[in-house]
């Protein structure tokens, strides 16, 4: 290669100079991400300092010792007011939730869109504006007479009792029946005209055309279910059957009565209720944000 | 309905019938109870009740407490609202125009999405505590004494902060998705136009972005009147006291450790309403002004 001269360096640099925009740009980007994870991480990297510095240094961006201890405690060291509760028990309970809820969503939500879109009934307009009126309030509204209602049926304290009410929203429904209004009609003329019967189009069409939109939701219901917060705290008075989230309560609880809180252990369990659903999101990141976006509008 | 569906009765109404129980039961039950009961006052020890008309209601009305959480709430979520929406439009308009790093800027700004907002209030507790918290000693140093869960204005601060903090990933992801929805015909036709990007955004980036605009507006007043529960429930550490709270919290505060079923209900009732009218707004308002094909 010749040795570059001296023109072509200036050639070189006013051919792409720093756009001061794009600096900007990246600055603002930056600042911003930092906002999303430095809160985070601080949590994060404070799990490995003592309860005691914790307690009077507050959270800290230097690692210590304890990571592992701490770890270790939030997941086995049995705690809460019975003793018998581990971070691991709470653990699975989340996973009951999130996946019970999203599967309970889903298998629901897509047998009832099927019957609205692909059947010609005489009650299907009533039938949508029941299921579709449910849109309108959240739980939270009506979470009192819930209460009472879901106690009457003696369901407190029982994981259905837990999941149950959750699903009584139509929001599954009505993704799933905007997407098989897409699916084309000639898809089902074709079935029929190959004398397929309503169930085995269902199966052998429908659902595999879904998939991606199964994902979709799943991914998006899994994370609702988990990060639920209220209704759990209402519905399971029974340690046992605690979440993590639900258990965010107990720790916090506990940390104002002690003489030492349990800072180590209450910030590594905060870092595990949220492990799992961010997981699910990052790596799933087109799913669901095609879920997002496309179950929203 | 497709027109070549299938005539059948029965398989319709077998698949239909698990989503119909499940709503019966547990929302227009609940719901129907809600209204039943708001007409009713609750003997707090458990006999029997007795009906007192609007009652109810009248007293929640001119309840100065009622009242001042009501406030709060609007102001709460105006700011939550507003703060979140901007952050999370700048955010996305930076991430629509680089090039370089562009998915990972994605991933970073969209994750907080999965942090349940209790967890999120903990983790606030733990940046606004008293003392030792990051944000409180960096307050500290411009001589502002951040008293979380003692000073109202200071922890109404917190959960604003927090909430809009746990929001702005859904609004990030809507707005740079209707971005990378806008035609690069639309963008070069406009780039010709007008070479300042400033202008280019508000002339037409922005009216473009309208529809997800508005449609967001809607979710994060939603978000912010009753999502937020258990950002208020942490941040206040479970002691209402003297701090703010939403009105979705009073409902809760009132109905469970108050034990007045009659009061909440009515509470309730009045969220149901207020709902309503928003999802009224939103249908008629929005999709019919405001609507590009």
């Amino acid at each position: 290669m010749a040795v570059m001269t001296d023109t072509d360096r200036t050639v070189a640099r006013t051919g792409r100079p720093v756009r001061w925009s794009v600096v900007i740009d990246h600055a603002i980007l930056i600042a911003g991400s930092l906002m999303m994870i430095l809160p985070v991480f601080a949590v994060f990297i404070s799990t490995s300092i003592s309860d005691v510095e914790i307690y009077r240094e507050g959270l800290n961006l230097s690692l210590g010792p304890h990571m592992a201890e701490n770890f270790d405690k939030a997941l086995f060291l049995k705690g809460g007011f019975t003793g018998e509760i581990t971070g691991s028990s709470m653990l699975i309970n989340s996973f009951i939730l999130g996946i019970g809820f999203a599967l309970g969503k889903i298998l629901i939500g897509m047998t009832a869109a099927y019957a609205i879109v692909y059947f010609r009934l005489r009650f299907a307009t009533f039938a949508f504006w029941i299921i579709f009126t449910t849109l309108l309030l959240p739980l939270e509204v009506r979470i009192l007479p819930t209460y009472e209602v879901v106690q009457g049926l003696g369901l407190a304290n029982t994981y259905t009792g837990l999941i149950l009410p959750l699903v009584a929203s139509a929001t599954a429904t009505f993704f799933f029946r905007q997407f098989f209004l897409s699916v084309p009609e000639e898809l089902v003329e074709a079935a029929r005209i190959d004398g397929a019967g309503p169930v085995k189009f269902f199966i052998d069409i429908l659902v595999p055309l879904s998939r991606t939109m199964v994902a979709a939701i799943f991914i998006i219901m899994f994370v609702y279910g988990w990060n639920q917060y209220l209704w759990p705290t209402l519905i399971t008075t029974d340690e046992s059957l605690f979440t993590l989230v639900r258990g965010i309560k107990q720790i916090i609880q506990n940390l104002d009565g002690a003489n030492v809180p349990e800072y180590g252990r209450a910030l590594a369990l905060a870092i595990i209720a949220i492990l799992p659903p961010v997981l699910v999101v990052v790596i799933f990141q087109s799913w669901f944000v095609k879920g997002l976006v496309e179950s929203d509008k | 309905m497709k027109r070549a569906g299938f005539n059948q009765l029965g398989l319709p109404v077998m698949l239909l019938l698990p989503q119909l129980i499940i709503i019966a039961v547990f929302f227009y039950w609940p719901a129907v109870f809600a209204i039943y009961s708001s007409f009713y006052l609750q003997d707090p020890f458990g006999f029997g009740s007795t009906f007192v008309a609007l009652e109810n209601y009248t007293g929640l009305l001119s309840s100065a407490e009622y009242r001042k959480v009501a406030v709060f709430t609007v102001v709460f979520s105006l700011l939550v609202t507003f703060l979140s929406l901007s952050i999370a439009l700048l955010l996305a308009v930076k991430a629509d125009k680089v090039i370089r790093g562009a998915r990972t800027y994605r991933t970073l700004l969209m994750w907080v999405y999965a942090v349940a907002p209790p967890v999120a209030g903990f983790m606030g507790v733990m940046m606004f505590n008293q003392g030792t918290g990051p944000i409180t000693e960096f307050l500290a140093l411009f001589g502002w004494e951040f008293k979380l869960g003692v000073n109202f204005n200071d922890t109404a601060l917190a959960m604003v902060v927090v909430a809009a903090w746990n929001q702005i990933p859904v609004n990030f992801i809507f707005f740079l998705s209707g971005l990378q929805s806008i035609p690069q015909s639309v963008k070069e036709a406009a780039m010709i136009d007008n070479r300042s990007g400033v202008r280019r955004f508000w002339d037409v980036t922005f009216p473009l972005l309208a529809p997800t605009a508005f449609f967001l507006l809607v979710i994060n007043i939603t978000y912010s009147l009753f999502d937020t529960f258990g950002t208020v429930d942490t941040l206040v550490k479970g002691e209402p006291g003297n701090n703010p709270m939403t009105l979705v919290y009073k409902v809760y505060v009132d109905g469970f450790r108050g034990n007045d079923l009659g009061g909440s209900s009515a509470q309730s009732v009045i969220l149901m309403v207020l709902v309503l009218l928003l999802t009224v707004f939103q249908f008629r308002l929005i999709d019919r002004r405001i609507h590009y094909t």
